[in-house]
């Protein structure tokens, strides 16, 4: 390759380069092997030697110029300062280029360069520069958009971070504006850019300059402004788009190649992406190194890479509902969902029904638990003492942290939902919680966790007590205690802070027609089959349960929460002696 | 956080620095290499007590990830374990017979030699038995970790301790020297662990797993704890105030998002249930040298001389990192 062609190379490369000098001259090699003028800018914050010997690595090419180096630092005047000097330099030393094409020294070609000298060619009046008002970007760091233009940026951001704030702070108070110069509309985009010959030298030979850069040098992250602002004065042809693919997380840092990244490089279609980790062998062997590597025509898929680094915003910002792990521990109210997936909480239905377990289970397809919260012991039902995720049946590590056992047991189960059974038995005594009455947290974690559905059964308690052969006295403390906690258990329940879909009705009321409120929640769990239900589970045969709760009131407990039963005969519903049949519903 | 208590935090933080700068006469130099270490290089710090079968195949794992020097404290080893390491190239070693849990379980030590050599850069603090796992891991080297933390102005990376543990008794399969560990403890509980905060130090206390699921059955309180921030952009400022659980200052800890994110993390694979465990808690009970009266080791010798299998029908085994970025126990965050 001689000079003469070079000088010919209608595509001149200003790089910014800064750190990992060794991968920086390589790509500066690329573009000059393609037939590129290049102009380097070095931070003047590199160290000395380490400049000096890359301009020696780079001496065997005498077309690679380096113009004056400038301190960069992030978000201020220093970058734009060197972008202006090396593309005056490019433009006064190479007089072919048409257009000038702004890279850094972490940017790497990914297309064959003569395909990007073609593209352009094809395109010789056209300006490819991101350029938008402050109005129409989301992408702001700091909060600070339209008052990037208006206050002062004095302080560095990076290494004075509390002056920086302080003096924006007291800008505002103040009501400080700056004035913008000339009516220019400000607008924002990426910082690199593919400006032609003409755009470039208007704005740099332009005599209104030094007001320009007066105004822009107290601008914050003036490199994302200067240009896509005064691009949209003299261009007569804007292309608002940059053609270096990057991508910005959501601190506004770019998003870094890796290797394994590789191949969704060479399907996206792009010319040049940043930044590549100065370290990734494989990613500038294969596009340095190895021409057919850049060309590799499989199916261009460039909404991949959005795809991915999208969804890497997404996880950090909001997370997976209902995972709680080591970096992801939400304080209350951020969980965006209690727990991960929807789940059914029955209280009463066990007790009210001999067989409502399996029949829960065979109707509606989901795992069906017992008692999960029992005072004794985890009942996961069947027997189990372990389920998914190795969560064990120890109610003593249940009751160390309630929360994280329903959590826990909600996310390892994903895809499949849980039904488990509830009572007042279930809710601890004052014993758990010194100076509570009672210890509501797990009513409160159910009642606020919007995927939690709860079908109570009020009172249904009373039947397995009203079955039991215990001493009288004993059953009526019992009925006291459990009454009393029920009570407030459906307070919580019932409180404006549920965000639970959450049924309440009495066993009176509930007895008098079962299929309907069943079928309601069965088809709520959305199981597939879309039939009416066919088989009613079996209901305890309550004969005299009257009569046991008059027992309790002649004791002098009032037990309320059941409903109105008749002392005599058989409550609606239930009439007959005989062995009830199950109620159809056709 | 009230001045008050942000002051005692950090006269604590002065004084576990004057500790570790006192204990430093423990510590006799046996192989000195600090002098290769290079101005950006990984570092690596561990102490061990007679692992010397552990040894090999540790520092390969971290070799091949790409630490670049080790420093480690042998406390009182006859196992030819200090011979070996004092061989290594790129290990410098110290020696001391004094207690391990007077110096705090070995925390001291550590303090005093990250206050000395490990300022400025990316450290590393893992037990021989720990193999770290990240995202990405299985093919980005863990320079392209720390480059993307430094970028990202993260000093602080998590990776808790996920218990692995082998299927069926624990002595059954022998553990060959050079052998990845991983063969034979390649099972681990993937959703049991209880996270509570800890205000004083805003870290985050994380139990359970196999040992909370076998050991501490009926009092999970004493479960030990698995929360570990093992990779710190070490400032001569910074202590870690118990094992690596925690550090002062306090922003160190706050590895976790508190507004429904996930930041990135990693998880610390626990291989401490090989075959040599048996005889390990049983040293260690005569010994009394580790936490809390060893109440671990000795809930450990009860239940292992009756059936210590710790497999159960929903262990999981270990395949690659994805897996326990899928299972919830590591995160990616924005890392892509």
């Amino acid at each position: 390759m001689n000079a003469a062609m070079l000088h010919h190379g209608s595509v001149g490369i200003v790089m910014l380069v800064h750190t990992a000098l060794d991968r920086a001259e390589e790509v500066a090699r690329h573009w000059y092997a393609a037939g590129c003028p290049v102009v380097i800018h070095c931070d003047r914050n590199t160290p000395k030697a380490d400049y000096a010997a890359f301009r020696e690595a780079l001496s065997d090419l005498p077309d690679i110029l380096f113009s004056r180096r400038h301190k960069c630092e992030w978000g201020t005047w220093g970058i734009v300062a060197a972008t202006q000097e090396a593309s005056e330099l490019m433009l006064a030393q190479f007089p072919a280029v048409r257009h000038v094409y702004l890279a850094s020294g972490s940017c790497l070609p990914l297309r064959p360069v003569q395909e990007l000298i073609d593209y352009l060619a094809e395109r010789p009046r056209t300006d490819f520069i991101e350029s938008a008002t402050t109005a129409d970007v989301p992408w702001t760091v700091g909060g600070l958009d339209e008052e990037r233009f208006t206050l002062r940026f004095p302080f560095s951001w990076r290494r004075h971070r509390k002056l920086f704030d302080r003096y924006v702070a007291i800008q505002r108070a103040v009501r400080f504006r700056r004035r913008i110069p000339n009516g220019i509309v400000p607008h924002m985009g990426s910082q690199w850019w593919c400006l032609t010959r003409q755009t470039l030298s208007a704005i740099l030979q332009d005599p209104e300059r030094a007001t320009y850069d007066r105004y822009f040098r107290r601008v914050w992250i003036p490199d994302e402004s200067y240009f896509q602002t005064l691009a949209r004065q003299y261009s007569t042809n804007i292309e608002s788009r940059s053609l270096t693919l990057s991508k910005f997380d959501f601190q506004g840092k770019p998003h870094i190649f890796y290797d394994d990244h590789l191949q969704l490089l060479r399907r996206s279609d792009c010319f040049v992406a940043r930044k590549i980790w100065p370290f990734a062998d494989r990613l500038y062997e294969a596009f340095l190194t190895t021409p057919e590597g850049a060309m590799s025509r499989t199916e261009p898929n460039p909404g991949k890479i959005d795809r991915i680094f999208a969804k890497a915003v997404e996880r950090r910002t909001r997370g997976r509902p209902g995972l709680y792990m080591q970096s992801r521990f939400p304080n209350d109210g951020w969980e965006n969902g209690t727990t991960s997936g929807l789940y059914s909480v029955f209280q009463g239905f066990a007790e009210l029904f001999e067989n409502f377990e399996p029949w829960l289970a065979k109707v509606t397809g989901a795992r069906v638990h017992g008692h999960l919260f029992a005072p004794d012991r985890v009942d996961f039902g069947a027997d189990q003492t372990v389920i998914n995720g190795a969560l064990c049946d120890s109610a003593a590590i249940r009751d160390y942290n309630r929360k994280a056992f329903l959590t826990s047991l909600i996310w390892n189960t994903r895809g499949e939902r849980q039904c488990f059974q509830l009572g007042p038995e279930d809710i601890p005594g004052p014993r758990t919680k010194p100076g509570k009455e009672l210890d509501l947290d797990l009513s409160w974690l159910l009642a606020r966790d919007p995927n939690a559905q709860i079908s109570v059964i009020s009172g249904a308690w009373a039947v397995p007590l009203f079955k039991s052969n215990r001493n009288f006295a004993e059953i009526r403390a019992e009925a006291a205690k459990l009454q009393k906690i029920e009570s407030e258990h459906l307070d919580v329940l019932r409180s404006p802070y549920s965000k639970a879909r959450i049924r309440i009705w009495t066993m009176a009321d509930f007895i008098e027609n079962p299929m309907e409120p069943l079928q309601t929640i069965i088809d709520e769990i959305g199981h597939k089959t879309l039939r009416r239900l066919a088989e009613a589970p079996k209901m305890a045969d309550l004969t005299g349960f009257g009569q046991f709760l008059q027992n309790l009131k002649n004791q002098g407990m009032h037990p309320y929460l059941m409903g109105d039963f008749p002392v005599v005969g058989e409550p609606v519903g239930l009439q007959g002696n005989k062995p009830r049949k199950p109620y159809l519903v056709q | 956080m009230g001045v008050v208590q942000s002051y005692r935090l950090r006269l604590q933080r002065k004084r576990w620095r004057i500790r570790a700068f006192r204990k430093r006469r423990e510590l006799r130099a046996v192989s000195d290499r600090t002098g290769q270490i290079k101005r950006d290089d990984i570092l690596l710090f561990s102490t061990q007590r007679n692992e010397k079968i552990r040894l090999p195949y540790f520092l390969k794992y971290y070799r091949d990830i790409g630490v670049d020097h080790f420093l480690i404290v042998d406390n009182d080893s006859d196992d030819g374990s200090l011979e070996y390491l004092m061989k290594q190239p790129d290990v410098s070693v110290w020696y001391t017979r004094k207690s391990y849990k007077r110096a705090r379980f070995g925390v001291d030590w550590l303090n005093w030699l990250q206050w000395q050599h490990g300022h400025g850069h990316w450290n590393v603090v893992v037990d021989p038995d720990e193999f770290l796992v990240y995202p990405f891991c299985d093919t980005r080297p863990l320079r392209a970790l720390t480059d993307w933390l430094d970028a990202s102005s993260i000093k602080s990376f998590s990776a808790m301790l996920l218990d692995m543990y082998p299927k069926g008794r624990i002595d059954a399969q022998p553990y060959a020297e050079g052998q990845n560990p991983l063969e034979i403890t390649s099972w681990f509980d993937s959703g049991n662990y209880m996270i509570e905060k800890n205000g004083k130090f805003g870290n985050l206390w994380i139990q359970g797993g196999p040992r909370a699921r076998m050991f501490f059955r009926d009092k999970p309180e004493a479960a030990p704890a698995l929360n570990k921030v093992p990779l710190v952009k070490w400032d001569r400022k910074y202590t870690y105030v118990s094992s690596t659980h925690m550090l002062l200052p306090r922003g160190l800890n706050l590895v976790y998002d508190e507004w429904g994110g996930e930041k990135a993390s990693g998880v610390l694979l626990h291989t401490k249930f090989l075959d040599t465990f048996t005889a390990k808690a049983q040293e260690e009970l005569e010994r009394k040298q580790h936490y809390a009266a060893s109440m671990e080791y000795k809930a450990y010798a009860e239940s292992l001389s009756q059936n210590p299998d710790l497999w159960c029908k929903w262990s999981e085994k270990y395949i690659n990192w994805r897996q326990l970025e899928i299972l919830g126990l590591m995160s990616k965050g924005n890392w892509a």
